[in-house]
């Protein structure tokens, strides 16, 4: 791995990390377990469109591991893993059919996200009740899903002639 | 954005609607609260006696006031977790308080419905 890789691949996931705590001090604005913007999003869908999907997936499993252990516990950590992989996962086969704009790609990654939170949440608790929340996390996550999608597509676009 | 991504998203926030409708359409007015920890019932008390309760060895602190129950303590971190302190009174069926790091669900039952579901 060249040097200028690893010091990218750390300050991206120094960057993630720092967006974590930020999004932790934002106050929920609705009442529901799982509803969040997801600001380290806004890294790792720069990453899958500007570097490589590779990248993307080392930035968000050493951030998921990172952010889990420095503020979090092991229960957090399942929820976490549980999103980061559907989300990243749906997100990677998505774009690489070149169907949807990169907006879209966002909102089914943020979709996945809380598909993912809802699964755990279920097995976490037995309590299948919980599926009732599904509505308003596919809400929440197209919303989220949409802000993070054009705020890194434009950065995609800003970014264009910079070398990583 | 083109034709496709609207039907994709569209369709995606079709179906968000449809089962929103769903669930609130068959909200009825509850009549007692089942506490639930992985799962397994551990208490049941009415919506309609008020009352302050101490769950799961003392984790957390359900109040019941006027019809509605809502968390008012709970022993849990908060890093990138939504409280069960915040998450308002309950008072109609399906509708529920989850504490995930303590695994302690309060859900709302009607009158004439039987016992807790449970995965698996």
């Amino acid at each position: 791995m060249k040097t200028k890789r690893v010091a990218f691949l750390g300050l991206s996931i120094a960057l993630a990390m720092i967006l974590s705590f930020v999004e932790s001090q934002i106050p929920a604005l609705v009442a529901i377990p799982g509803i969040k913007v997801g600001l380290p999003n806004l890294v790792i869908v720069f990453l899958l469109y500007r570097i490589s999907w590779k990248d993307a997936v080392i930035v968000s499993i050493i951030r998921t591991l990172l952010v889990s252990m420095l503020f979090g516990n092991i229960q957090m950590l399942t929820f976490s893993v549980a999103g980061a992989v559907l989300s990243l996962g749906s997100m990677i086969l998505l774009k690489k059919t070149n169907w949807f704009s990169t907006i879209t790609v966002s909102i089914v990654g943020g979709i996945c996200h809380n598909i993912g939170q809802i699964v755990a949440a279920i097995l976490w608790t037995q309590t299948a009740g919980i599926v009732t929340y599904l509505p308003v996390l596919l809400l929440s996550g197209t919303i989220a899903g949409a802000v993070i999608g054009l705020i890194s597509g434009m950065l995609v676009e800003k970014l264009k002639k910079w070398r990583f | 954005m083109k034709k496709r991504d609207f039907i994709l998203i569209g369709t995606i926030l079709a179906i968000a609607l449809l089962l929103w409708g769903a669930i609130e359409l068959t909200k009825e007015e509850g009549a007692y609260v089942i506490v639930t920890v992985e799962g397994k019932e551990v208490a049941k008390y009415s919506l309609s006696q008020d009352g302050e309760y101490e769950l799961n060895g003392g984790t957390n602190i359900l109040k019941i006031e006027n019809g509605e129950a809502f968390m008012i303590w709970a022993n849990c971190p908060t890093m990138g977790q939504t409280r069960c302190t915040h998450q308002g009174k309950i008072s109609k069926t399906t509708e529920k308080i989850v504490c995930q790091i303590n695994q302690l669900v309060v859900t709302v039952y009607g009158a004439d419905e039987g016992d807790v579901e449970l995965v698996g």
